[in-house]
């Protein structure tokens, strides 16, 4: 990966793909001081560097609402530094990142040391806040202060809002914030040391399972809770049919419910660690669902029940991993792997179009978080992806950019490359 | 399903290097185990218990859940073969220095050993070795997934009593769900061609439980009598006492009232014969009288579990090839 400073250049060749519109047209963009100075055709370099972008497409930066970089606390795990390395490599040029961290980011002095690291890479970095104080369930975090220090929603992610009575509480104070509350859906009572979905592969390998019951019914409760505050609530990581359902439902209702759904729990099955024999790189929370599950993700992409698409990038370290299934923690690394999975499981079936699947990490998490477009439109800062969504290639070891190593996919095919991305004056380009 | 004499190259050879599980084991290979099984139970009643075997040959006993029963069966299979035996017994206390299962293993085994046995709470414990460390590794039981030498030695007393498998109605009592020796003669009896009826209160019976086995021949219910209609051997599992507190049994004695053999059915069922992997709680899977009832065939597959350990250690040994004693 090659990661200049470049405030000059024209980017030539390319297709401009507008998320918005859906419209896509031939056009070169000249970048002067980060910004955008002129589309047209045919633009001369005037010496400036020329970015060839011939038969590849150029949207507004990819943004992942979900992501763990692990800073401050657990940085042999991953940094906000090297998380955004595997985020340019993905194509994505902005993140959010969840606030699980030690400490956890539920005091403003915690946002502010994020947002000040992030500025220091190419990638916009968005720190979602706790919820709660100490990330403990028991009562609200200064959700007004961490807002204005630079919290973009608020969040105990990793554990849910369990209290119903503060979940009320934290929607009618995120209401009034204007910023959406992001539960991680489970019913705790209902997953009693769970290590992967219960059904037939789980009964067969021994593993207790985690019910799809344990997240549907937390989902019901909070589109209730949404219901009746008014404040909009956000589903992490949705994995089931029946939830997909829930939110269908209270979408139609016209309740404030948004969801997201991981590039995994629309690539793989629970029988995958069947077939990898206890693989703890297919532990991951919520876990991977059978494929009635699965089917339900695109089927919820695609009529519009599920949001955005996110990666939940969750590293661990190998000697973390490397261990018996039921001692591996949760999670595995997406950044790297998103968009080539969205191209393989989505584009290539044709279960979305490249612009739909494009808005689905762009237009959509920005909405949901309330964050300017960065449209490519002269006069706005440059913020844009340059990719192709037909590209076949096998994801390697050489393709991680993270500080982990925690991913199924290595040896996957993927349909579908991130060139580059331009974001604050960086040119980030991908190689390999 | 017998091993034909006339093929010498199935007849003393596993497919497997190691034993994981008995899923994927063949009809033949189990077969095989068994035959030999009977081979070295002679042994056991010799006046000098003990055979040149496996001399040279170097196991581990690696338990890291508490363990009485199998333990000491596999450390007397090793023994009568003459293999050198080592016991790593601890229910946590490597986790406690905080060192990790794969770290533990490979500095065992760079004290040059040659075989692994394993128990271990986590599912899949024992595939988890393979991947560390080249010995052969023997599954004494990872977490509820499979306990591979418990259901050989179900297979060899059964075998033994009633002559054939195949065909046999074999009853399983229980807590199914948590249970590795079900998942284990699941797939042993299945593939030896046994009709198999899982019967357990339903809080304690695993979702999808029919996709235990692929093959049709299985059959679930709640209802103990209509699980014992027709059974030639009753497998009672052992009831965990924390169950209790996991709400998944209101008590022990309901459970006995519900699921509990007792003398009644003995009378009813006069030629049922009654198995259990132990240690019995008496009173709740079994009534204390049939426990030490004479169709209760418990210690034989006591006598059995050492002599199918035998079998395996020696066929995994990599001396199988060598004529045996």
């Amino acid at each position: 990966m090659d990661s200049k400073r470049e405030q000059n250049l024209v980017i030539k060749g390319g297709t401009l793909l507008d998320a918005l519109s859906g419209e896509q047209s031939r056009a070169d963009i000249r970048i002067r001081d980060g910004k955008i100075a002129e589309l047209g055709s045919n633009l001369p370099d005037d010496g400036d560097f020329v970015y060839d972008a011939s038969d590849r497409l150029i949207s507004m930066g990819w943004m992942d609402m979900h992501v763990h970089f692990r800073e401050p606390g657990h940085e042999h795990k991953e940094t906000i530094n090297t998380g955004c390395k595997a985020a340019a490599f993905g194509g994505f040029t902005a993140v959010a990142c969840m606030p699980n961290t030690d400490p956890p980011v539920h005091t403003r002095d915690v946002v502010e040391f994020i947002v000040k690291r992030g500025r220091e890479t190419p990638v916009d970095v968005y720190p979602i806040a706790c919820v709660s104080r100490d990330r403990a369930g028991k009562s609200l975090a200064e959700m007004a202060d961490l807002k204005a220090g630079g919290a973009v929603a608020f969040s105990d992610d990793g554990s849910p809002v369990y209290d119903g009575g503060l979940m009320r509480h934290a929607l009618e104070y995120a209401s009034m914030l204007e910023r959406p509350v992001i539960n991680h859906m489970e019913e705790l009572s209902l997953n009693v040391g769970g290590q992967m979905h219960e059904g037939a592969v789980s009964t067969r390998l021994g593993l207790a399972g985690i019910p799809g019951l344990a997240e549907e019914v937390m989902i019901a409760r909070d589109i209730l809770i949404a219901e009746f505050t008014g404040g909009p609530v956000h589903v992490a990581h949705i994995s089931t049919a029946r939830a997909v359902e829930l939110v269908r439902n209270g979408k139609a209702r016209g309740i404030p419910v948004t969801a997201e759904v991981c590039a995994h729990h629309f690539s793989l099955t629970d029988s995958e660690i069947e077939r990898h024999a206890f693989d703890t790189h297919l532990k991951m929370h919520p876990p991977l669902r059978p494929a009635s599950d699965v089917e339900a993700m695109k089927e919820g992409l695609k009529d519009g029940t599920i949001d955005a698409i996110c990666t939940d990038h969750a590293p661990h370290a190998s000697f973390e991993k490397e261990v018996e299934f039921i001692a591996a923690p949760f999670g595995i690394l997406g950044l790297e792997t998103a968009w080539g999975l969205i191209g393989r499981e989505l584009i290539r079936p044709r279960v979305l179009s490249v612009v739909n699947a494009v808005a689905k990490i762009t237009v959509a998490p920005r909405k949901i978080l309330h964050i300017p477009l960065p449209e490519l439109t002269p006069g706005n800062a440059a913020n844009l992806t340059i990719f192709d969504a037909e590209t076949t290639w096998i994801f390697e070891e050489r393709h991680i950019h993270s500080k982990s190593r925690n991913t199924p996919f290595v040896g996957a095919e993927m349909v579908g490359k991130a060139h580059a991305i331009y974001n604050r004056g960086y040119l980030v380009q991908n190689l390999v | 399903m017998n091993v034909t004499q006339t093929d010498q190259q199935i007849n003393t050879r596993l497919a497997h290097d190691h034993l994981l599980g008995l899923e994927g084991y063949s009809s033949e290979e189990i077969e095989l185990v068994l035959s030999t099984a009977r081979r070295f139970r002679e042994v056991l009643y010799r006046p000098i218990r003990k055979v040149p075997t496996l001399r040279g040959i170097t196991v581990v006993n690696l338990f890291f859940e508490a363990s009485t029963r199998t333990r000491i069966s596999f450390e007397l299979a090793e023994k009568r073969l003459s293999a050198d035996t080592v016991n790593f017994s601890t229910s946590g206390s490597s986790v406690l220095k905080g060192e990790t299962l794969k770290d533990t293993v490979q500095n065992i085994e760079a004290m040059k050993i040659d075989m692994v046995v394993v128990r271990h709470r986590s599912p899949g414990a024992a595939h988890f070795l393979t991947q560390c460390v080249s010995s052969t590794i023997i599954n004494a039981g990872d977490g509820a997934h499979e306990h591979p030498t418990q259901a050989l030695l179900d297979l060899l007393t059964i075998s033994d009593r009633f002559g054939y498998v195949e065909g046999l109605n074999v009853t399983i009592i229980g807590d199914i769900m948590h249970s590795r020796v079900a998942r284990s003669n699941i797939h042993g009896l299945t593939t030896l061609g046994a009709n198999i009826t899982l019967c357990g209160p339903p809080s304690l019976l695993p979702v999808e439980v029919e996709s235990l086995t692929d093959r049709d021949n299985v059959h679930v219910t709640s209802n103990l009598d209509e699980a014992l209609e027709g059974c030639d051997v009753a497998m009672a599992l052992r009831i965990q006492l924390e169950r209790q507190g996991s709400n998944r049994l209101p008590s022990l004695r309901e459970y006995h009232e519900q699921f509990g053999i007792k003398m009644s059915n003995m009378n009813q069922h006069k030629d049922l014969v009654i198995m259990h992997p132990g240690p019995v709680n008496r009173g709740v899977e079994l009534a204390s009288e049939v426990v030490d009832h004479e169709r209760a065939v418990i210690l034989d597959q006591v006598t059995n579990g050492v002599a199918v350990r035998m079998a395996i250690l020696f066929l995994l040994s990599g001396h199988a090839d060598v004529d045996q004693t």
